[in-house]
């Protein structure tokens, strides 16, 4: 927690990582930079999704409806908070020639969409047979 | 029979990939933006959902100003300076804040 403090007083001090270790290989940073977007536009097509949700699915129960609108906003919220603090750590670790930070989280999300699909099958499935 | 690459070009094309992969971000902000649109509009102009639709559409040309000014940099030529924290947490806060409208059109 003490970490994730100090990596979001990063996200907006731009010169206290340009302080640190060498600059890497162009080409090292541009690529981080791709990988970050990669997990924005995860973050976007969620937060598509949860307003697809309530705009296309007006047949569900209200309760069903909001409360996978508002799971799938908050999977966005939390990717693209995600997004930026990977980025900082992978810009960090390179001036400073260290690993590269491994994550749990892509596993976690992985999980998590395989549930909303699941669930999303057995919705259909029960329409079907109700 | 082999040619000499240009010298100032990468021969793997990153930044070109990296203005590429803004171009495919502002895109999903874009599909994004006009589902907030349809959201907030529907159902009969109120004043809230034209509020947000707003808000929506001022967060949507606060990602094109950083992705544009990012392109911009890229196409500049040279070595590429690497992307500032400050325009990442900008596109980040533009996605998050979208989210909240989202989640306040919602409910």
């Amino acid at each position: 927690m003490i970490d994730f403090a100090r990596n979001v007083r990063l996200w907006f001090a731009p010169q206290e990582i340009s302080e640190e270790g060498a600059t890497p290989d162009y080409r090292f940073s541009l690529a981080n930079e791709r990988t970050f977007l990669a997990w924005l536009r995860t973050a976007l097509a969620l937060i598509g999704g949860g307003f697809a949700v309530d705009q296309f699915l007006p047949d569900l129960r209200w309760a069903w409806r909001v409360g996978l609108a508002l799971a799938l906003l908050a999977a966005g919220v939390l990717c693209s908070l995600r997004a930026v603090n990977h980025w900082v750590r992978c810009e960090r670790a390179m001036r400073r020639g260290e690993d590269l930070p491994v994550s749990r989280f892509p596993a976690l999300l992985s999980i998590a969409v395989a549930i909303v699909a699941v669930a999303m099958v057995v919705v259909v499935l029960a329409g079907w047979a109700g | 029979m082999t040619r000499p690459p240009a010298p100032d070009r990468d021969p793997g094309l990153q930044p070109e990939r990296t203005r590429l992969a803004w171009r495919r971000t502002t895109l999903s902000s874009t599909v994004a933006a006009v589902l907030a649109a349809k959201a907030a509009l529907h159902g009969g102009i109120r004043a809230e959902g034209i509020v947000i639709c707003a808000l929506c559409c001022t967060l949507w040309l606060a990602f094109l100003t950083v992705a544009h000014h990012r392109i911009s940099t890229l196409t500049a030529g040279g070595t590429p300076p690497p992307l500032t924290p400050r325009h990442a947490t900008t596109a980040v806060l533009c996605t998050v804040a979208m989210a909240v409208c989202a989640a306040v059109l919602v409910y």
